[in-house]
């Protein structure tokens, strides 16, 4: 599989790479960032984008792959590989689903070259948005052949509604554990640096923006900040694949629990795997805060997670198999796993 | 080898095996067809190009990668060992003989892969369990299911680096 020819930069700090990405206005069609390229190659490999020019910004000062101890929490460099975060001796207990994520993603050897920030920022993997011979909405056309064809890795959330034209979701696994620790992400494009949770990074794509992020094609993500955790918070992660390893979530659960007093106090509950976004259930975290912890409860939370789920024709099994995923994840996250 | 400059090409210096290479490439150019054409070292093989089977494992600065989904120029400046970089003075790795010694092939395609696998993870851990085995060739397919003995090669191979480690040196007559 052969790439179109493209020019290839090295960016000597993050004001040269957004300076690059900006010189041609924006378009992400031109100028893309290089880290792992593990996806990126992929998507050029398949012909599904054929960027004029790589800035890799892995040597660029102002981007860092550190995973460092801050003000009671903990900030990881969006250049920290999957490998990286997979064996870090701070993530452990409240922060153990991060650790599990990564680690149940992928492979060693792409988890050795991979990215956080990649990893966030990854294309889905719905077979017709990478077949560049079949025509999708998410791929700048009309129409997706998911919604009437193979999608049984598609989406179980929003497949009826008007605005929400794609039913891929979103392959990452240390989303949904970086969303279940409150994560927030720090970017920076031409005009400065912001700040935003990334529960409002991650974004269905709309017709303007046909991307599962807000990030703006000349910005970069510099780095990923988990607060303070509740004390006495433990998160896990739990996933199931159509095969035991280096496969994609059919369905991902990170749930973080804190028990105060024998009851759940700032229940986490976020699923992977079943929205174009990785898709936070309120509703399940409602059940579970105030409530002293046991396998009913959790089969009622995964009731109230799974509520509005609105299956595809070949995907109805992800109901039953998240709900599963559910209660066992918040037995672990309890203490009480088997 | 380095052909006439053209504007799309650039230099890219490569460490292979201990080895400097100078190379003109385009950057499109992966390290896996940097290694199998401008360098003839085929044993990486070509098998998906899309990091989907583990043929092409290589390490990169000692850790595995798949050589497919790296750009060579990306690769300048770090150190990368292939299957050809592990025999030392003839005599094959301990690894290459535990996988001679358990048959952990049938077609061999995806030996050399699973090879720097299981030699990445003794470089980080000489004494691992099966389930570190595993999870160190998780990322390698075997179409023929050899995947029994390639447990068996791997074990096979940590008891020969541990004996190699007691006697203080060679390990040669270890396996035959």
């Amino acid at each position: 599989m052969t790439m179109q020819p493209f020019a290839y930069e090295r960016a000597a700090s993050v004001e040269d790479a957004i300076a690059g990405l900006a010189r041609v206005g924006g378009d992400a069609t031109h100028t893309r960032p290089l880290a792992g390229g593990t996806d990126l190659l992929t998507l050029m490999k398949a012909d599904v984008f054929a960027p004029a020019r790589l800035i890799d910004v892995k040597r660029a000062a102002g981007l860092d792959s550190g995973i460092a101890a801050t003000d009671g929490g903990v900030t990881v460099g969006a250049l920290a590989t999957l490998a990286d975060l997979e064996r870090h001796p701070l993530l452990v207990g409240p922060y153990l689903a991060l650790a599990e994520a990564a680690g149940s993603a992928a492979s060693p050897q792409l988890r050795n070259v991979a990215t956080v920030g990649g990893n966030l920022l990854q294309r889905p993997r719905c077979w017709y948005f990478r077949n560049p011979r079949t025509p999708c909405w998410l791929k700048g056309g009309d129409g997706c052949p998911a919604r009437d064809g193979e999608n049984q890795h598609h989406a179980i959330f929003d497949t009826r509604r008007d605005d929400r034209p794609c039913v891929a979701v979103h392959p990452s696994d240390p989303a949904a554990a970086l969303l279940a620790l409150d994560a927030e992400v720090t970017l920076r494009g031409p005009g400065g640096e912001r700040t935003l949770p990334l529960a409002a990074f991650f974004a269905s794509p709309t017709d303007e923006r046909r991307l599962e992020t807000t990030l703006l094609p000349d910005e970069l993500l510099l780095s990923i900040r988990l607060p303070a955790p509740p004390p006495g918070a433990r998160s896990v992660y739990r996933k199931a694949m159509d095969r035991k390893v280096w496969a994609f979530a059919l369905v991902g659960v990170a749930a973080r629990v804190n028990l105060d007093g024998g009851r759940i106090a700032d229940a986490r509950l976020i699923l992977s795997g079943v929205a174009n976004v990785p898709r936070r259930a309120t509703a399940a975290e409602a059940v579970l805060d105030g409530a002293a912890p046991d396998d009913e409860l959790f089969a009622r939370a995964a009731d109230a997670a799974l509520a509005d789920a609105a299956p595809l024709s070949r995907n109805a099994y992800k109901v039953p198999l998240a709900k599963a995923l559910i209660r066992g994840a918040l037995a672990d996250a309890a203490g009480m796993g088997t | 080898m380095p052909t006439a400059a053209s504007p799309d090409r650039v230099s890219v210096a490569l460490t292979v095996n201990g080895t400097d290479h100078a190379l003109l490439l385009e950057p499109r150019r992966t390290l896996l067809d940097a290694l199998r054409h401008d360098l003839a070292l085929t044993g990486a093989k070509k098998v998906c190009d899309m990091g989907n089977c583990g043929a092409c494992t290589v390490l990169l600065d000692g850790r595995a990668a798949y050589a497919c989904l790296l750009l060579a120029v990306d690769c300048a400046g770090r150190s990368v060992t292939t299957v050809e970089g592990l025999a030392k003075g003839g005599e094959l790795d301990p690894v290459q003989r535990a996988f001679v010694a358990a048959d952990a092939f049938q077609c061999g395609y995806c030996t050399p892969g699973q090879v720097m696998s299981v030699r990445a993870l003794l470089d980080e851990n000489p004494a691992p369990t099966d389930a570190d085995i595993l999870r160190a060739v998780s990322g390698n397919l075997c179409r023929c299911g050899a995947y029994r003995n390639i447990l068996d090669a791997a074990r096979i191979a940590a008891d020969l680096g541990a004996r190699a480690h007691a006697n203080g040196g060679s390990d040669a007559d270890a396996v035959r």
